[in-house]
């Protein structure tokens, strides 16, 4: 690497600039228009930047629709799955790794299997599940699920909980802690980081996600962001301009999320996918 | 000394702990994969539209996708068109991107930061963006088209370009791909590249020899994942075109849904599910049986 000869070295930069103008420039143009009358939107030649940057567009999405009701419950969705899956995943990878007891492996390998169900086949069958419960058009389909753990997040805390020595449970036990006690002084101080990465991810499953929310809630005013963008595209008038601001809305969070807490988007990506 | 008795719990107390501990996830998976899956097989074998009672005939709605369904075989058609065609272009075209932010480059981590960027957008707000860039008449792709002289390409209104336009959706976003290749890459010892320069060999030499063999898991993990999300292709189409022109983008899930909630056939949508579950199985299955011939872990001989 250190001998790259002039001509390789231009080869990267253009391959790398192509790239990073090719991945921006959607959302540039997703940004643009939503500064922009509809009516501007619509002209010839295509008005590349916006002369005068609009507002109406972010006034029109919460008065054509309740979006800050959408915005609403899609946070009260999003803290409880936070919760229930830093509680649940936690508990279970404590039990999983800390403590020796028969079938314990078995349940770690029934867990993993799980990853390998394709999710969307198992919708329906949940549809059917709270449909026989009663709870459709409610937010708890939404909810419930979270507090029993994920086999994704409980595979990466695993793999962190192993890497923390055993010693400092011991030591703990000498004291005359018991295991809630030590899952709640010792591990979890020390699994911080990993818990970050579980509550950054579903933070982006649950804010994400559409066939949920398109299966269970009926009502627009239970509506969250997902679906709640739909309601603008209809087959005979769509306003554009309104459609784009209500998107760029949606990812506002989530670029705001990225950007404070980069290093765990990167360390969750890759816990999951190498160690193992 | 054992580890329990240092602890100063005997086995039963530790047993006992553990499965409380873990009481969560044996719920769970009664609750949330065993009972809807049981559930799901058992309507699968009646006639149901969810307001009468449900009516036992067996296999039939099996028999029933295969021969009377054409939509059913299109809608697998399209998904297939869509994974394989999206599949190898998008981990080729992650490849190379983690190859090139691998290098030693000026602002690495801007780049790296940039081409991630995409993955963020979630699914449902990158198909109404798209759907405004594949605008026939004002969309950007055709302007720039038009300015280097092209004609206008009929992205997703055509029957033939819609599922390619989904392709291309789905390459801008191969960040996260991206990303564990990356760490992959960064795992990469680097005395073995160090000898391919030793022996006078080239960049292409160090790819063949060292970086792609030591890839291998990675990409097969990579492979499998993605092949499991094309195969379930559903939001782009159903925001984006409806599974139109002519059906040509109705992919698999977008027909069970279909089936399930705007035909009131339950039981023919969990048949189709449940044909889904094994073709995803079987495709995963032959990637497993001859990754043996291409991966290369430590430590096999």
């Amino acid at each position: 690497m250190r001998s790259r000869n002039k001509i390789a070295t231009i080869c990267i930069y253009t391959a790398l600039l192509g790239g990073a103008i090719s991945c921006l420039i959607p959302m540039y143009w997703l940004i643009r228009s939503s500064f922009m009358l509809t009516e501007e939107m619509f002209r010839l030649p295509l008005i590349l930047f916006p002369k005068k940057i609009r507002f109406q567009n972010y006034v029109e999405v919460f008065t054509m629709v309740p979006f800050a009701k959408f915005y609403a419950n899609t946070l009260f969705v999003v803290t409880l799955n936070i919760l229930g899956a830093l509680i649940s995943n936690l508990m279970i990878a404590y039990g999983l790794t800390r403590i020796e007891f028969k079938g314990r492996n078995l349940m770690f390998s029934l867990s993993i299997g799980t990853l390998m169900l394709p999710a969307y086949v198992q919708l329906i069958p949940l549809f059917l599940e709270w449909n026989w419960f009663g709870k459709i058009n409610t937010f708890l389909p939404l909810i419930v699920p979270a507090f029993f753990g994920n086999a994704f997040f409980i595979f990466m805390l695993c793999q962190f909980l192993r890497s923390i020595p055993r010693a400092f449970d011991e030591a703990a036990f000498m004291d005359g802690a018991n295991y809630p006690l030590i899952l709640a002084k010792i591990i979890f101080p020390l699994a911080k980081p990993a818990i970050a990465v579980v509550a950054i991810f579903q933070f982006m499953f649950t804010w994400n996600d559409f066939m949920g929310p398109l299966l269970f809630l009926n009502d627009m005013d239970k509506y969250t962001l997902a679906i709640g963008i739909r309601t603008f595209i209809s087959t005979f008038y769509t306003p554009w301009g309104v459609l784009m601001a209500a998107a760029t809305l949606t990812i506002l969070p989530l670029i705001v999320l990225f950007f404070s807490a980069q290093k765990y988007f990167i360390s969750g990506l890759t816990l999951g996918g190498i160690k193992g | 000394m054992s580890h329990s008795k240092k602890m100063g719990f005997n086995k039963k107390r530790q047993t006992l702990w553990g499965w409380i501990l873990i009481s969560p996830l044996c719920l769970g998976l009664t609750l949330w994969v065993a009972f809807p899956m049981g559930l799901s097989f058992f309507t699968s074998m009646t006639k149901w539209d969810m307001l009468g009672k449900a009516e036992f005939i067996g296999l039939k709605n099996y028999l029933i996708i295969f021969t009377q369904d054409e939509l059913f075989l299109k809608s697998i058609r399209n998904t297939l068109y869509f994974t394989f065609l999206s599949l190898p272009l998008q981990l080729f075209i992650a490849l190379a991107g983690a190859l090139l932010l691998h290098s030693q480059v000026k602002g690495q981590r801007a780049f790296r930061t940039i081409f991630y960027l995409p993955s963020l957008i979630p699914i449902v707000v990158s198909s109404v963006m798209w759907l405004w860039l594949f605008n026939h008449q004002y969309g950007l792709i055709n302007y720039f088209l038009n300015l280097l002289g092209f004609d206008r390409v009929q992205w997703i209104d055509s029957k033939h370009m819609v599922i390619p336009s989904l392709t291309i959706m789905n390459i801008w976003n191969v960040g996260n791909i991206i990303i564990i290749f990356l760490a992959g890459l960064q795992g990469i010892p680097n005395d073995l590249l160090e000898a391919v320069d030793i022996d006078g060999g080239r960049y292409w030499h160090k790819l063949r020899y060292v970086i792609l063999p030591l890839l291998s898991p990675i990409i097969l993990y990579n492979m499998i994942v993605n092949m499991i999300k094309c195969l379930q292709l559903f939001v782009e189409p159903y925001i984006m075109t409806n599974g139109g022109p002519v059906n040509s983008s109705l992919s698999f899930v977008l027909h069970i849904y279909n089936n399930a909630f705007k035909y009131g056939k339950m039981g023919t949508a969990n048949a189709m599910a449940w044909v889904l579950f094994l073709l995803t199985m079987l495709i995963s299955l032959v990637i497993f049986k001859t990754s043996s011939q291409w991966t290369y872990y430590e430590g096999d001989k």
